[in-house]
């Protein structure tokens, strides 16, 4: 079963590729230049993202080597052993939806501390991968319409958030 | 929210670090995170660079009409509100894929634009409506093809098997989506 999973998850990739490539062939579009497109489009979207991931990894390495991240680790180890959530992944599930290149910076911090093929690790890379910056998603789609009343909106999203958290925290450990 | 949690995050990390006397670990630290900064952005500009190539790519095929086509019962069972408008299910199909597709670049702005339609069906212009409120949900659910950002940093740090997370990602983001799902379900019905 892990292996067929493991397997598939390998040839997403490259069976995607073929298939949106393939595609591009069959109906005669200039592959190659619009890949160059898109691919100078991607040096932008990177360039604009430095300063802010070089601002954020220092307050989150300020975090971590202060000592500050493992006291408040410490600290909720005893709640997060009631759930059975590995209590380093706290500081990502507390900042992943209200910052994006911040949770970005603790999963770096965490796989590099913990190991990135540990089940830490594994477990840090699925939430990452699976949830969103819920606050700042909920802050650009009622402010573009000038909306206040939301109806609890940010309920729904945050119980979503924490679904997939739990989900992935049970899903790679039954893999693993 | 940044412009509080930055300063709160350095001002507090560095007087703890002068009370417990570790300043030479903080002082090696922030530098040593700064480069990571740096690494992983060379990492992204590959990864980012291929996805955005291809997906420019899947853009100017038919693909994207294909899916539209596989999406709209699941969008009609959605926005049972909007049944009889083509226009914003097109938009918000638009923006379903380019979620999907993770061009992130491109899904906000589309998203915008199918807000800014929904509004103008909105009678009380100052509340969300039910389709809204399950549009922000849906985008707030990241459900993406590829998590190209996860498996840009698990190459950074050097993973033995970087893309070894897509299926766990998958099927959690279909479980956070289905739960976000039901939840704005509830509260359409309970929360006029």
């Amino acid at each position: 079963m892990t292996n067929i999973i493991n397997y598939i998850s390998s040839a997403a990739i490259p069976v995607i590729i073929i298939i949106i490539i393939g595609y591009g062939l069959k109906e005669k579009v200039k592959v190659f230049d619009i890949f160059l497109d898109g691919a100078k489009e991607g040096i932008e979207i990177v360039f604009r993202m430095i300063p802010t991931l070089i601002g954020i990894f220092l307050a989150v390495g300020a975090l971590r080597y202060s000592g500050i991240i493992d006291m408040i680790v410490n600290l909720i180890t005893p709640i997060t052993n009631l759930l059975e959530l590995p209590s380093q992944i706290m500081p990502l599930a507390l900042l992943r939806p209200i910052s994006g290149s911040a949770s970005m910076a603790i999963a770096v911090d965490i796989m590099k501390n913990y190991g990135v093929d540990t089940l830490t690790g594994i477990i840090t890379s699925t939430i990452m991968g699976s949830t969103e910056t819920t606050f700042y998603t909920i802050a650009i789609y009622t402010s573009c319409v000038g909306i206040k009343k939301t109806r609890g909106i940010l309920l729904a999203a945050l119980a979503a958030d924490v679904a997939g958290m739990i989900a992935s925290t049970i899903i790679c450990r039954i893999l693993s | 929210m940044l412009n509080i949690l930055w300063p709160i995050f350095i001002i507090l990390s560095f007087i703890y670090a002068l009370i417990s006397g570790k300043t030479n670990q903080i002082n090696e630290g922030i530098f040593t995170s700064i480069s990571d900064a740096i690494q992983l952005s060379i990492t992204f500009l590959g990864t980012i660079c291929l996805w955005n190539g291809i997906m420019e790519i899947a853009k100017k095929t038919s693909l994207i009409k294909k899916m539209t086509k596989i999406l709209k019962p699941i969008i009609n069972f959605l926005f049972p509100e909007l049944r009889k408008n083509e226009k914003i299910k097109q938009e918000i199909s638009m923006n379903m894929i380019a979620n999907i597709l993770g061009l992130g670049n491109a899904s906000t702005p589309l998203g915008i634009k199918a807000m800014k339609s929904m509004q103008k069906e909105n009678f009380k212009k100052d509340v969300l409506t039910d389709s809204m409120m399950m549009f922000i949900v849906i985008n707030t659910a990241s459900i993406q093809l590829i998590p190209t950002n996860v498996i840009a940093i698990r190459t950074s740090l050097n993973s033995q098997n970087p893309t070894e997370i897509i299926i766990p990602v998958w099927i959690a983001t279909i479980i956070a989506a289905c739960v976000g799902v039901l939840m704005t379900k509830i509260l359409i019905k309970k929360v006029k």
